[in-house]
């Protein structure tokens, strides 16, 4: 497993056409200036490249498994290959991104990470890459989100983060990437901003790409391997973008193999309470890049609604912006109702219980097959595991309505 | 109309630093911001930044914070700042400090038309580099109006030389690394930042972030040539209920400041 030089996009100022960039305060600029440098003399380093190699080998348990879904497949018509990201330790594509910019942090001499989270997940894996570099943590997320994933606050504190609610505006994960920029610039000595996804200004975009592109380089590689031939598309969910980023770029030069990105539309996109960001967006700027975001007439950020806490954000990254732009990949809505009956649908027929994030990418797949026709070969990014979504899961399918529990216990 | 320009050289030549000061646009709301920042004038400040409310104010500490909440919740629109602008326009020059994406909504030839027609004087836009500015560049150059841009302690002699040459009116400074919000001290790195930028051009410079006394605006009167002074303002109203008794408390520290930038330290 290795993974290649960045790629020509974006271009030198980080714009991918006309999205991404940085709006940014002046004073942050030096400073992302500098993390480019170190970025990009990370990536050319091999002994760079090999610590980071050996890192998600032995401490990620990377590279992950493709997986041939076969009563999976026979539901969908298709034959599906899983990207089993959710065997990954801490249990989504996450480790990648957090292991190799906690690598640079640790080559740039910085003591100190600060991180912001929704669900906690990039949280978690935060705290987790902190602990194993023996770096500081402080992780920034929303009040709201706190109350509502106590179980992932629990799991950074164990891991020695310190978790700081956010109190301000919507309480959610928009606020806590504002409140983890307001540190950042306050302490950027010592500091290094851990971007969980690829949004956020230049480099980040590019540089979360560049880690987390090993998804789509050995899917690649294994697909080849199992079919001896690339599949006719590959498949992500897209909450900011950094697991689909990473298996698409896998594939992009390969012109043949189509790229579909699947958005989270809630309620429906045509119902206001969404994250299609893509589908139901503008342009505009949000958290250092122009893409497509959730914004009102003045261009004041709307709030986003799923029931995939990953994919509640109301921006994007702006290379899928510019992939949505150029055709190369397409971005589709899934609703809320959609992606639960995928996760189910999983469960039983594989015993795979999959994220809801990633379960958007599985929803996606009855409609690709029937853009595709006869019984195609397709890539799924199976981005998270679904523990940490039970909860929901169970509320959503009444699996463990609490009067029947007690009626049953007594029956016993 | 006088220039932003003009206004500061103005202060300069009777030996003493101008007074600029900050208040949202529709905090507590819009027609009590219009009686606000018309009570600053008339109070001491030389030069009024109306601050364009937004969801996502990444430069700003908590008191701005909470102001923008609190106008974004009364429902203040776009076009309301302009006419918030156009009533302290009529008393003093008047900038609007805004994040870039609701200007980027609007239509930033558009906004710029609206701006100039309110008689603003121009924008102060915290999240937007040169780097990317050409259409706003373009924009204030057909409407006349000031661009001016941040500079910080981090910034490099390279930047401050293209930023500097991107601006108009006068060089922002940003006295730390942080977000707006009172601080105890002037920060040692602001006299630096002044210096360097003195170096590489003729344009006023102002100093912003942590000014919110007296003994503060006469501290930093002595190396710059403008005081910006934001969030003391926004907390000096925040405490009132009445209008009247907000506009009652604006009025004395902006007296108290005016004095600042006047070198009239309390003993
Ligand atoms: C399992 C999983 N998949 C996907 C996402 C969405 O993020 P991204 O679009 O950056 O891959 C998340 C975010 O928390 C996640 O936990």
């Amino acid at each position: 497993m290795s993974f290649s030089a960045p790629d020509s996009m974006p271009d030198a100022a980080g714009h991918f056409g006309r999205f991404g960039g940085r709006f940014m305060p002046e004073a942050l600029i030096a400073p992302l200036d500098e993390l480019e440098q170190h970025w990009r003399k990370a990536m050319a380093d091999d002994e760079f490249v090999t610590q980071f190699d050996a890192l998600l080998r032995e401490y990620a348990g990377l590279p992950s498994r493709l997986y041939e879904a076969e009563r999976f497949s026979e539901t969908v018509g298709a034959r599906v290959l899983l990207k089993r990201e959710d065997l990954n330790h801490t249990g989504a594509h996450k480790i990648r991104n957090v292991l190799g910019q906690a690598l640079l942090t640790t080559r740039m001499g910085k003591q100190r990470v600060i991180a912001e989270t929704g669900a906690g997940q990039h949280g978690v894996a935060t705290a987790t890459a902190c602990a194993y570099f023996g770096l500081d943590c402080t992780v920034y997320m929303g009040e709201v989100d706190m109350v509502r994933q106590a179980l992932n606050v629990a799991r950074m504190r164990m891991l020695g983060a310190q978790v700081i609610p956010v109190t301000s505006g919507s309480r959610t994960l928009k606020d806590a990437i504002n409140e983890a920029l307001r540190d950042w610039v306050a302490n950027v000595d010592d500091t290094h901003y851990l971007l969980g996804t690829a949004a956020g200004a230049h480099p980040f975009p590019a540089m979360v790409r560049d880690f987390t592109r090993g998804i789509g380089d050995e899917a690649r590689t294994q697909t080849l391997e199992l079919l001896g031939r690339l599949p006719d598309a590959a498949l992500a969910c897209v909450g900011g973008g950094s697991n689909a980023i990473g298996m698409f770029a896998g594939f992009l030069p390969d012109e043949s193999v189509r790229l579909y990105g699947f958005e989270a539309a809630g309620d429906g996109y045509e119902t206001g309470r969404h994250a299609a960001t893509i589908t139901a967006g503008q342009i505009g700027v949000l958290h250092g890049a122009r893409s497509y975001l959730l914004q009102d007439e003045d261009g004041q950020t709307l709030e986003s609604h799923s029931i995939s806490a990953g994919l509640d954000y109301p921006g994007v990254g702006p290379e899928h912006a510019w992939l949505a732009e150029t055709g190369r990949a397409t971005y589709l809505p899934i609703t809320d109702a959609q992606a639960m009956e995928a996760m189910a649908l999983l469960a039983k027929t594989e015993g795979i219980i999959p994220a809801i994030e990633s379960a958007h990418a599985l929803a996606g797949l009855p409609g690709v097959v029937a853009e595709l026709g006869g019984a195609p070969e397709l890539v799924v990014c199976l981005s998270g595991r679904g523990d940490k979504d039970m909860d929901t899961a169970a509320k959503w399918f009444g699996l463990v309505d609490e009067a029947d529990l007690v009626a049953e216990v007594k029956m016993k | 109309m006088t220039s932003v320009r003009s206004t500061i050289e103005a202060a300069q030549s009777v030996g003493r630093a101008a007074l600029i000061g900050y208040l949202p646009a529709g905090y507590p709301s819009v027609d009590a911001s219009i009686e606000l920042v018309q009570c600053m004038v008339k109070a001491g400040v030389d030069v009024v930044e109306v601050g364009l409310p937004y969801s996502d104010p990444v430069m700003d500490g908590p008191t701005i914070q909470a102001a923008a909440e609190v106008a974004l919740a009364g429902g203040i629109r776009t076009t309301d700042v302009f006419r918030v602008v156009g009533a302290s326009a009529a008393l003093a020059p008047t900038l609007v400090m805004t994040y870039w994406n609701p200007v980027e909504r609007y239509g930033v030839g558009r906004f710029a038309a609206a701006l100039a027609d309110a008689g603003g004087a121009g924008l102060i836009t915290p999240d937007l580099i040169p780097d990317e500015a050409g259409e706003w560049i373009g924009a204030a150059d057909r409407h006349g109006l000031d661009r001016i841009f941040l500079v910080a302690p981090s910034s490099t002699r390279r930047r401050l030389e293209m930023t500097t040459a991107a601006s108009t009116g006068f060089v922002y400074a940003t006295s730390v690394m942080g977000v707006t919000g009172a601080r105890e001290q002037i920060s040692s790195a602001a006299p630096e930042l002044v210096r360097r930028v003195k170096e590489v051009t003729d344009l006023p410079v102002g100093v912003g972030l942590g000014v919110s006394t007296r003994q503060q605006a006469a501290e930093v009167a002595s190396f710059a040539d403008a005081v910006i002074v934001g969030s003391a303002l926004v907390r000096s109203i925040a405490n009132e209920d009445a209008v009247s008794a907000a506009a009652g408390a604006l009025a004395a520290l902006v007296e108290d400041l005016a004095l600042g930038v006047r070198g009239e330290v309390e003993r």
